[in-house]
C-alpha cells in the first residue's frame, strides 16, 4: 500500500513580492499591505493610555514599555551581534542610579537627565563588560548575570549612594500623560532605529559578526571594537529603561539591580519571536499585562504564569511574530510529494 | 613574478599543539606576484602555516616578516589591514545575509575605506561589481539570494570575492579547489590568473595537484609540519620525497 506523503509548502504572496520593489507606492493596496502593521502597532501604543482608564493600568502601560525596551536591548545583542545577555538588570541600574545623580546633585531636569544618564550609563556598562567581549556563548551569559548581583552588593557592602535607602526625592514626570507618552515615544524610536540599524553597514558588520567572527577577522576588521559599540548601543537602551524608572518611582535603589530586568524581557522575547525585534515588545504587551492579572491568584501567580509561558513555548516555540510575519507574508498548502 | 623583491618572509616557523609538532621550523620566500603553491599530504601542516601567517593561530618561535616589518604574533584583523587576506578551507560566509551584503562587512573594514573601495551609499554597487568580476551574474537573482542558499562552487568565489573587497596584495587561498568540479575548477583558473595579471600575489594551499601545477610559478611540499622540498612544479613533481610522503614509503618506484 502505498503511503501518501505530503508536506507543506510555503510561498510568498504576490503581494509582498510586489511590494519589495519600486511598486511599493504605486498602488494603494500595496502601499497599504507595507504599512498596515507599522500603523496598528505605532496606533496601539499611541491609543493605549487613552484607552485604558485606572491610574492602575496607565501604570501598567508604561511597565510594558520599559520592558519593551529592555527586550529590544536583549534581542538586538542575542540575535543580531551574537551575544546572549543575563544580565539586562545591569543597565537599568546603571541608567537609574545615573539618572539620580544627575537630578539629585547636579540639578539637571528630567528632560535632560534621562538622556544623558542614559549615554553615560552605556559607557559604563560597556567599560564593565569590556573584559568579557572575548568570552562567547554560555561564558558571556554568566558572566553578564553576575553583574548586577555585584554592583547591587557593593552599593549595599559600602554604604555608596544611599545604600540601602537608595536615592529618594528624584524629580517626577509631573502627571500621568508625560509619563505614559514619554516612554511610548522611546520605545517607538528605538524599535525603529534598531530595526533601521540592523540593515545599515553597521547593522550587516554586527550581524556579520554572530554569523561569523572569524570570517569578520579576517576582513581587518576588529571584532573585539564593534561587539563594544554593539553593547554600547543594547546598554544606552537598557539605562534609558533604568533611567525612565528612577524618575517614574521618584526614587533609585537596590530593586533597580532586580533580576526580574534580566529575565522578563527574555522570557517576552521568546513569546514574541526573537530576530524580529518587534516580538520583544509584542512579547512584554502579553507578559506584563498577564502578570498583574494573575495578581487575583496571590500565592498560586506565579504557578499560572509559568503554565502560560510554557503553553506559549510547547504552541509557538518560534514566537508570535515569527509565526505573525509568515502568516502575513506567505501562504501555505499542501503538496503531494 | 619579481625575484628581487621578497613580500613576505617566513623564517623558522614553528607550532606544537600539545604534543604534536604541527609546523616544524618553515622558512620560505613570497616575491612579489607570483602564485606560490603549498602542497602536503593530510595533517602535514598546511593549513596551520596559513592560520600561522595570517594570525589565526600564534606561533611559538619564529618570524613573518612582510615588507621587513615583522608581523607573526599579530591580531588577525591587523595583518588582514596590511592585505593580506585569506579564504577559509571550510567556507564561511555570513550564511543569514544576502550575497552581496556578505561583502558589504569587508567594504567597511578600515582598510577598504583607505583603498577607495566605495563610500556610503556606493557599497551596494561596489559590491555587486566585485560579485560579477568573481563570476556572480549580475541580471539574475544570485547576488541577492542568501548565502544558505547558494551551492559550494558560488561560496567558494564568495570567499574570492571577500579578498578582493579588501584591495589584497596577497591572497591566501586555502584549498579554494577542494570539493569543486572539473569545469568549475576550469572556470576558475583564468580568474586567478587575471587576478595575478592585476598585481596580486596568492599562496595557493590545494590538494589538486594537477590544477595547481598548471597554475603555481613555484611550490613548496610540506610533511610533517616540515618542509621537504621547494622549487617549479616540475622539480618537486619529480621529487623522490614528494612521492613518498603522498604514497607512502616504496611509492617511489
Amino acid at each position: 500500500m502505498a503511503e501518501v506523503q505530503r508536506r507543506k509548502e510555503r510561498l510568498d504572496r504576490g503581494i509582498k513580492v510586489r511590494a519589495e520593489s519600486i511598486y511599493a507606492v504605486s498602488s494603494w493596496e500595496e502601499t497599504a499591505y507595507l504599512l498596515a502593521p507599522r500603523i496598528i502597532l505605532v496606533l496601539g501604543l499611541l491609543l493605549a493610555p487613552l484607552l485604558v482608564q485606572s491610574p492602575y493600568w496607565k501604570r501598567v502601560v508604561t511597565v510594558v514599555c520599559v520592558y519593551g525596551l529592555l527586550g529590544l536591548s536583549f534581542d538586538f545583542l542575542a540575535h543580531f551581534v551574537g551575544l546572549v545577555s543575563l544580565g539586562g538588570a545591569l543597565a537599568t541600574g546603571v541608567g537609574g542610579y545615573a539618572s539620580a545623580l544627575a537630578n539629585k546633585a547636579l540639578g539637571l531636569p528630567v528632560f535632560l537627565s534621562i538622556p544623558l544618564a542614559s549615554l553615560a550609563g552605556g559607557v559604563v556598562c560597556t567599560v564593565l563588560l569590556l573584559p568579557c567581549l572575548p568570552l562567547r556563548g554560555v561564558y558571556f551569559a554568566i558572566v553578564t548575570l553576575m553583574y548586577p548581583l555585584v554592583l547591587s552588593r557593593l552599593v549595599e557592602a559600602f554604604n555608596i549612594l544611599g545604600g540601602t535607602d537608595g536615592i529618594p526625592g528624584v524629580q517626577g514626570f509631573g502627571g500621568p500623560w508625560a509619563e505614559s507618552y514619554i516612554i511610548i515615544s522611546a520605545l517607538l524610536l528605538c524599535l525603529f532605529g534598531l530595526r533601521r540599524l540592523v540593515n545599515e553597514d553597521l547593522g550587516l558588520i554586527l550581524r556579520g559578526v554572530k554569523d561569523n567572527d572569524q570570517a569578520v577577522k579576517a576582513s581587518g576588521i576588529s571584532v573585539t571594537r564593534y561587539k563594544a559599540i554593539a553593547v554600547f548601543i543594547a546598554s544606552t537602551l537598557g539605562c534609558l529603561a533604568g533611567a525612565y524608572l528612577a524618575h517614574l518611582y521618584m526614587w533609585a535603589g537596590l530593586s533597580l539591580f532586580a533580576l526580574d530586568f534580566s529575565i522578563l524581557p527574555i522570557a517576552a522575547t521568546v513569546i514574541g519571536g526573537g530576530g524580529t525585534l518587534v516580538g520583544a515588545v509584542v512579547g512584554s504587551m502579553i507578559l506584563v499585562p498577564l502578570s498583574e492579572l494573575l495578581r487575583e491568584f496571590g500565592t498560586l501567580r506565579i504557578a499560572f504564569y509559568a503554565l502560560v509561558l510554557m503553553g506559549f513555548i510547547v504552541v509557538r516555540s518560534e514566537g508570535l511574530m515569527v509565526w505573525a510575519q509568515r502568516k502575513y507574508h506567505q501562504f501555505e498548502r499542501w503538496v503531494q510529494i | 613574478m619579481n625575484m628581487d623583491k621578497p613580500l613576505l618572509k617566513v623564517e623558522g616557523l614553528s607550532k606544537t599543539f600539545g604534543g604534536l609538532q604541527a609546523v616544524q621550523d618553515v622558512s620560505m620566500v613570497l616575491y612579489q606576484g607570483e602564485i606560490l603553491g603549498i602542497i602536503g599530504p593530510n595533517g602535514s601542516g598546511k593549513t596551520t602555516l596559513v592560520n600561522l601567517i595570517t594570525g589565526f593561530i600564534k606561533p611559538d618561535k619564529g618570524s613573518v616578516k612582510f615588507r621587513g616589518r615583522d608581523i607573526a604574533g599579530w591580531p588577525p584583523h591587523k595583518i588582514a589591514d596590511l592585505g593580506i587576506v585569506r579564504t577559509f578551507q571550510n567556507m564561511r560566509p555570513y550564511y543569514s545575509l544576502e550575497a552581496y551584503r556578505n561583502l558589504i562587512v569587508p567594504l567597511n573594514s578600515p582598510r577598504a575605506k583607505r583603498m577607495g573601495m566605495g563610500r556610503w551609499g556606493e557599497r551596494d554597487t561596489v559590491a555587486l561589481d566585485i560579485l560579477e568580476e568573481i563570476g556572480f551574474e549580475r541580471d539574475s537573482f544570485v547576488p541577492y539570494k542568501k548565502a544558505s542558499a547558494l551551492p559550494t562552487g558560488y561560496l567558494k568565489r564568495l570567499e574570492l570575492a571577500r579578498c578582493l573587497a579588501l584591495k589584497p596584495e596577497v591572497i591566501i587561498a586555502d584549498e579554494l579547489f577542494s570539493g569543486l568540479s572539473a569545469s568549475e575548477i576550469a572556470s576558475l583558473v583564468p580568474l586567478i590568473e587575471k587576478l595575478q595579471g592585476g598585481g596580486i600575489t596568492f599562496i595557493m594551499v590545494e590538494h589538486r595537484l594537477r590544477e595547481l601545477f598548471s597554475l603555481a610559478n613555484r611550490v613548496i611540499a610540506l610533511d610533517f609540519g616540515t618542509k621537504i622540498c621547494e622549487g617549479s612544479p616540475k622539480e618537486v613533481m619529480a621529487n623522490p620525497r614528494v612521492r613518498q610522503a603522498y604514497l607512502g614509503p616504496g611509492g617511489s618506484d
